[in-house]
């Protein structure tokens, strides 16, 4: 589709919006909604549309493979370790209010942390989703 | 410090491995990380099992929020052996997978496949661990969305068939589980599995309570393999690759077993269950036709890892058998089947991948003469079949022993022969490898097959010892499984 002016020019405007957007419903999560899901969610949607637009090919040199696997795993262990770190201060697993001095400001550290972790998994695992069902080769005759 | 934190680790340690492995790539480092993972995993839950029998119930509120508000690990006298049994086994698996996961599964697939086989580790684990029940339907996602991805690895191209029908058969089980929950939930307005325990009993047999009691059965009957909702566990075993057949077959199964005691006796309670509802006779209906059945399913297979499968679902009817009568040396009876035929048949899958290896096919028709060929290999096999026919000094005696027990205790001596009639069948289809593999002569297929090399021999051998070693020192497992047995027909309160 790369032959389309109208849709390049608007995907180009409309894709940083889109990635702003995912950061707006990440880090308002907590006071309205959103959260990590729907903001990894949303990023991944805006270099799906971009790979839609642009060719797999592209979209795979601006979000390679390795960085795809790399969040997908990176963001399940942010995860866990702030998990590990409630141990390390001195609570139970996952326990925020030892995260900081004063023990509402912990929670808050804490799920902002885990939403981070969620986020980047999400956006990783659609992605991989995405380019791995993109990516297969189709029988042929079965059209463009 | 790190004492205290056991219980939140024992989940940890595999949850965290499996991303390590993604990060990591390479074959041998994701190999290496599965294997620590699993060995420490072990040591946790020895550690546990030790603090369980001196402090009787080990509490950890997740997040510090205090039960039954927050998620809580409970561990007692009956999940400490589960927690042993699932990190034994993947600590005998782990070792084999270097070789046989190597020669299985595509290489560019190896990470995926180690870091599937630690969550599903960890989903096993979690399972057995957490005391609430929602987070034990998520553990039982983790685990079985891994144990799917570990099954579709299968070389066999029906490998993703089979997994795609236990994809379908796990899921409806899974949502059945969490519709009976929801059921509870709504009843009691708790999840805390010992919370329910003591709400269920004040609201008696109400009907949302029996129709989560009907929901959670067959979801996790399904999950178990409990005949007739077995038609998954055969293909999904057979044409897994070696260690998740393995790996699964004593495991997962097991751990749904824990879960469906847990939720009759703990939370619905044995007198509810077995006195007031005719529990006893619908599971006594469907143990003994698994027993016959299924066994007698294993003799006609000609596959040795089809008949492997069905003689599992014929095992664990055993198990239901126990859990049917109800009484401390059936229930003894059971909890020691789940460790014993668990061992046994991992080692006898271990040992089914090494013919695998060696052999490239476990079709009968090709394993004419084995014993030849592969003297030590086949050996095993028999010493592992002498267990599933319950041969004294094998576990599979002991376990066999404490169900004969527990039919008298409740009085009938014709349900004491129905574990005898089982083993015979056992001794069939047991004969059918020996008659194959030691008494005909060997087939075009075997020219240059070699016995198995060390790495996969050493660990399935030394399961098969200990196998001889839980029938020799039964006090060792009876022990553990009399505790989980009182501590069950107790209930948790």
């Amino acid at each position: 589709m790369r032959h389309y002016l109208v849709l390049r020019v608007i995907g180009k405007l409309l894709i940083p919006f889109m990635l702003m957007f995912a950061l707006y419903v990440q880090f308002h999560g907590e006071s309205g909604p959103g959260g990590g899901f729907q903001a990894g969610v949303i990023a991944a949607a805006a270099i799906i549309f971009y790979a839609i637009i642009f060719g797999l090919p592209t979209a795979r040199k601006v979000v390679p493979d390795r960085l795809v696997e790399t969040m997908l795993a990176g963001g399940v262990l942010l995860y866990a370790l702030v998990g590990v770190a409630g141990i390390l201060l001195g609570g139970n697993y996952l326990d925020y209010f030892v995260l900081a001095h004063d023990p509402v400001h912990g929670q808050e550290r804490g799920i902002f942390w885990i939403e981070v972790g969620v986020a980047i998994t999400v956006s990783g695992v659609m992605l991989k989703i995405f380019y791995m069902f993109a990516g297969r080769r189709r029988p042929e005759g079965a059209g463009e | 410090m790190i004492g205290e934190h056991l219980p939140a680790l024992q989940v940890v340690v595999p949850l965290v491995a499996a991303p390590l492995i993604v990060l990591a790539r390479r074959g041998a480092a994701a190999w290496l990380i599965a294997t620590i993972a699993s060995f420490v995993s072990l040591a946790i839950a020895l550690a546990l099992f030790v603090e369980v029998r001196e402090a009787g119930v080990v509490s950890y509120a997740l997040g510090s929020w205090a039960p039954p508000w927050g998620i809580e690990y409970r561990i007692d006298a009956a999940n400490s052996v589960v927690l042993v049994l699932v990190a034994l086994l993947a600590s005998f698996v782990a070792p084999y997978a270097w070789r046989s996961a190597a020669f299985e599964v595509p290489e560019d697939q190896h990470y995926l496949c180690y870091a599937m086989f630690c969550l599903c580790l960890a989903g096993l684990l979690g399972i057995a661990i957490t005391g609430d029940a929602f987070n034990l339907f998520v553990f039982l996602e983790i685990s079985s969305l891994s144990s799917y991805v570990l099954i579709a690895l299968g070389r066999d191209r029906r490998a993703l068939l089979s997994a795609y029908q236990y994809l379908i058969v796990g899921t409806i089980g899974a949502t059945f589980y969490v519709i009976g929950v929801g059921l509870l939930y709504l009843e009691t307005g708790t999840l805390n599995i010992a919370d329910l325990a003591a709400r269920v009993a004040e609201v008696g047999t109400e009907r949302p309570v029996l129709a989560a009691l009907a929901f959670i059965t067959v979801g996790l009957s399904l999950k178990l393999a409990l005949f007739p909702l077995h038609f998954w566990l055969p293909n999904a075993y057979a044409y897994a690759p070696s260690i998740v057949s393995a790996f699964l077959a004593g495991t997962a199964t097991k751990v749904s077993i824990y879960a469906l005691l847990r939720f009759y006796f703990s939370v619905f309670g044995a007198h509810e269950l077995f006195e007031v509802l005719p529990m006893g006779a619908i599971l006594l209906a469907l143990s003994v036709a698994a027993m016959m059945l299924a066994s007698l399913g294993a003799v006609f297979q000609d596959n040795l890892k089809h008949m492997l499968a069905y003689s599992s679902v014929g095992q664990i009817g055993y198990i239901t058998f126990g859990i049917s009568l109800a009484n401390q040396p059936a229930l003894t009876g059971s909890v020691v089947h789940l460790v014993n035929h668990g061992v046994t048949k991992t080692a006898l899958f271990l040992l089914a991948g090494a013919v695998a290896f060696r052999v490239r096919s476990v079709r009968f028709e090709r394993l004419g003469g084995l014993a030849r060929a592969m003297p030590l290999t086949c050996a095993g096999i028999v010493a592992g079949g002498f267990s599933l026919i319950g041969v004294p000094g094998t576990a599979g005696f002991v376990s066999k022993w404490y169900f004969v027990l527990g039919a008298l205790e409740a009085g009938s001596w014709s349900m004491a022969f129905l574990p005898v009639v089982s083993s015979l069948i056992a001794l069939w289809y047991m004969w059918r490898f020996v008659e194959v593999a030691y008494f005909r002569a060997p087939g075009p297929a075997l020219a240059g097959v070699k016995e198995a090399p060390p790495a996969l021999l050493v660990p399935s051998l030394a399961l098969i010892a200990v196998t001889v070693f839980f029938g020799l020192d039964a006090p060792l497992t009876v022990g553990a499984a009399a505790q989980a047995a009182q501590v069950l027909l107790g209930g948790i309160r």
